[in-house]
């Protein structure tokens, strides 16, 4: 097992790193150095516990989900609960941390990207909290798609821009927080709102939401007193998984399972899983597995859910994904659209289209468990801003 | 090393006691056959250096004018072997120093030392990659050098003096000093500092530095060329070849405004 920790030019292995111009590096390098005095500091450790209790609501549950384990007959099936928390996803966990670093960078602007807007919302969440300016890049299908995150994030204050570059979703909605980010260094902090990009943000997420697994493992060793035989979440950049993953990665005997987007299926530009169908590359500062033709340059993607519409996936995904410890699989639209109406039928949860990837998987091989063996789903985020999309995608395949 | 056309140009021009001037276009905007016809006009027009996009799907350092040019490039079929083929091309009517422009991962996807060696064979001279920092280089420099070319970096108002001592030390052909925070595209005003930055990195080099981004007129060209070695001039050209008719017409109209540019920074004496 390789350490868990990247080198100090932020390499998982052979991915990761920091492929940026040149300007940004004395940036990356100043977040890095206060994230580091940081974590040192009880002060500051103090402050991001206080927030995540008192206003994120932590722990999020761990449910245990009595009547769909019933109805595949086993293995025994608890629910991380994220869609819990504040605003509605894993995603705030790392954006509270990283709004408290941005304060002691004395960085007054939280800019964000955001896919399916959890992040989106997230950050001007922290931002109307903490007294910051917020802006928000969303490609404009994706604000087509997610249009109640939208309304959401601009009532908190913040300022949405529509990016129209490209296929116009989260990748290009990335590229261009990037650049408002290269030209207001000063005043700015960029809320990077999953575990992908150049160093230290990888590093950075995967530590904000490594709460969600610390939680999980010791409450499934209070409610059940042992281990899972699984940990599945999805992974469109990879943050709620490896938040969850990475408490488990030096328990052996414990899978962990990464759901990717299938979307049509494996044919290029109709789907985002991007350890069935990519090569390794380098896009928007890191090194990892990127759907890319030939020439490298990028293919388009598709998914039903926001979230896991993205060319690439984060770099500690990119070397567990080589090294074995953990395997990477996708489920098809179709499947987390049943999976979606599944969980709400059986448990009264709506969960976000990007986690029902996760609970279509454990649906469909529930039959590689024992009856007795225990999984843990991480329920990413809630999808009641998933309904209109999933109401339309039905009518779709209802006039086909 | 052998001496590229970079080299030998730059040595000329300082023999001259005249400031360089820089253009970038975008390969293959609106197609690679046009960037042979736009390379030779900027050539007429006095241009001594043409800098040559590499397009790239996601091209993060650049302002909306380049990314549109990359993008219709693309569209437009632009492939890398197009693109050599495009450099080959040029190479059989001009020897104007090239330098490609690029994105690590469409060198990377044809393989790092391949992409330097065809590049080499087609007729560039250097690569500025903009991805590709120092501390990420390494494996990939010796492939530069060893296909003779030159390796152009980029020192922002971002870098601190001794990262830029220790960049200057991997560079050759020149410089590139970047003005301003931000990314690339026409700005009303040359970025203050930017005289004083390129002091301090002519004072850790012996290279020629040339100053780029934001600049896209005939004064804010004369004033760069006041302290820089040379000057570079990107989206206004782009723009301005792109929105000029694609016709002989047009292309002149846009080379002359180009040469007006290129008139104003020659009008500055440099000290031999």
């Amino acid at each position: 097992m390789k350490s868990a920790r990247p080198d100090s030019q932020g390499h998982f292995g052979p991915y990761g790193g920091i492929f940026v111009p040149e300007t940004l590096m004395e940036p990356l390098r100043e977040l890095t150095r206060v994230y580091k005095v940081a974590q040192k500091d009880p002060a500051f450790k103090k402050e991001l516990d206080y927030y995540l209790r008192e206003y994120v609501g932590r722990p999020s549950p761990l449910w245990f989900a009595q009547r769909m384990t019933a109805q595949l007959g086993g293995p025994k099936i608890y629910l991380k609960r994220e869609d819990l928390n504040h605003t509605g996803a894993h995603k705030i966990n790392n954006v509270v941390g990283q709004a408290l670093l941005a304060r002691r960078l004395g960085k007054t602007r939280l800019i964000a990207e955001t896919g399916a807007g959890q992040h989106g919302v997230a950050t001007a969440t922290a931002a109307a909290l903490f007294g910051m300016e917020c802006t928000v890049y969303m490609g404009k299908v994706d604000m087509e798609r997610q249009a109640l995150n939208v309304f959401r994030m601009e009532s908190l204050g913040a300022k949405v821009v529509a990016v129209t570059a490209g296929q116009q979703t989260l990748k290009e909605a990335i590229n261009e927080a990037m650049r408002d980010w290269v030209s207001n260094l000063r005043n700015t902090h960029y809320v990077l709102g999953t575990a992908f990009g150049p160093h230290p943000y990888p590093m950075i997420v995967r530590d904000f939401q490594s709460v969600i697994g610390k939680e999980a493992r010791k409450q499934i060793l209070k409610a059940e007193g042992r281990l899972p035989a699984a940990v599945i979440a999805c992974v469109g950049g990879g943050s709620n998984a490896i938040g969850i993953f990475s408490a488990f990665i030096k328990d052996e005997g414990v899978r962990l399972i990464g759901v990717e987007a299938g979307g049509l299926g494996i044919v290029p530009g109709k789907h985002a899983a991007r350890f069935a169908g990519g090569k390794v590359g380098v896009l928007q500062g890191t090194k990892s597995y990127v759907l890319q033709d030939d020439d490298g340059q990028i293919l388009l993607t598709h998914s039903v859910s926001a979230g896991l519409d993205y060319a690439s996936v984060g770099p500690e995904h990119a070397m567990l994904h080589d090294t074995g410890r953990a395997e990477y699989t996708y489920i098809e639209d179709a499947d987390a659209v049943a999976g979606f109406d599944q969980l709400a039928q059986w448990e009264g949860i709506l969960p976000a289209l990007e986690s029902s990837h996760a609970i279509a998987w454990v649906v469909k091989n529930a039959g590689q468990f024992a009856k007795n063996d225990i999984v843990i789903i991480n329920v990413s985020g809630r999808g009641d801003k998933d309904v209109q999309q999933i109401a339309e995608w039905k009518k779709g395949q209802s006039t086909k | 090393m052998k001496k590229t056309r970079v080299d030998q140009k730059f040595a000329a021009l300082k023999k001259q006691g005249k400031k360089g001037f820089i253009a970038y276009i975008g390969a293959g905007d609106p197609s690679l056959d046009d960037t042979v016809d736009i390379v030779l006009r900027l050539e007429e027009a006095g241009v001594d250096l043409v800098e040559l996009g590499l397009p790239f799907s996601d091209p993060l350092a650049d302002g909306r004018v380049n990314q549109d040019a990359a993008a219709r490039a693309l569209e437009a079929g632009a492939t890398f072997d197009g693109v050599m083929n495009c450099v080959a091309k040029i190479r059989e009517r001009s020897q104007i120093p090239l330098i490609f422009y690029a994105y690590l991962n469409t060198l990377y996807a044809r393989g790092f030392e391949k992409a330097m060696n065809e590049a080499a064979a087609a007729g560039i001279d250097g690569f500025l990659i903009l991805d590709m920092p120092r501390e990420e280089s390494g494996p990939y420099r010796k492939f530069i050098s060893a296909a003779s070319l030159n390796s152009i970096v980029l020192i922002t108002p971002t870098t601190p003096e001794e990262r830029m001592k220790q960049i200057v030390k991997d560079a050759s052909g020149f410089v590139y000093c970047v003005s301003r925070e931000g990314v690339t595209g026409v700005r009303d005003s040359i970025a203050e500092g930017a005289r004083g930055l390129v002091g301090k990195i002519k004072g850790h080099t012996r290279l020629p530095v040339a100053l780029g981004f934001g600049i896209g007129t005939p004064p804010q060209a004369a004033e760069a060329a006041s302290f820089a070695d040379a000057v570079v001039v990107g989206s206004a050209i782009v723009n301005k070849f792109h929105n000029n008719p694609h016709t002989p017409e047009g292309r002149a109209d846009a080379a002359a405004f180009v040469a007006e540019m290129v008139k104003a920074v020659k009008a500055v004496n440099s000290p031999l």
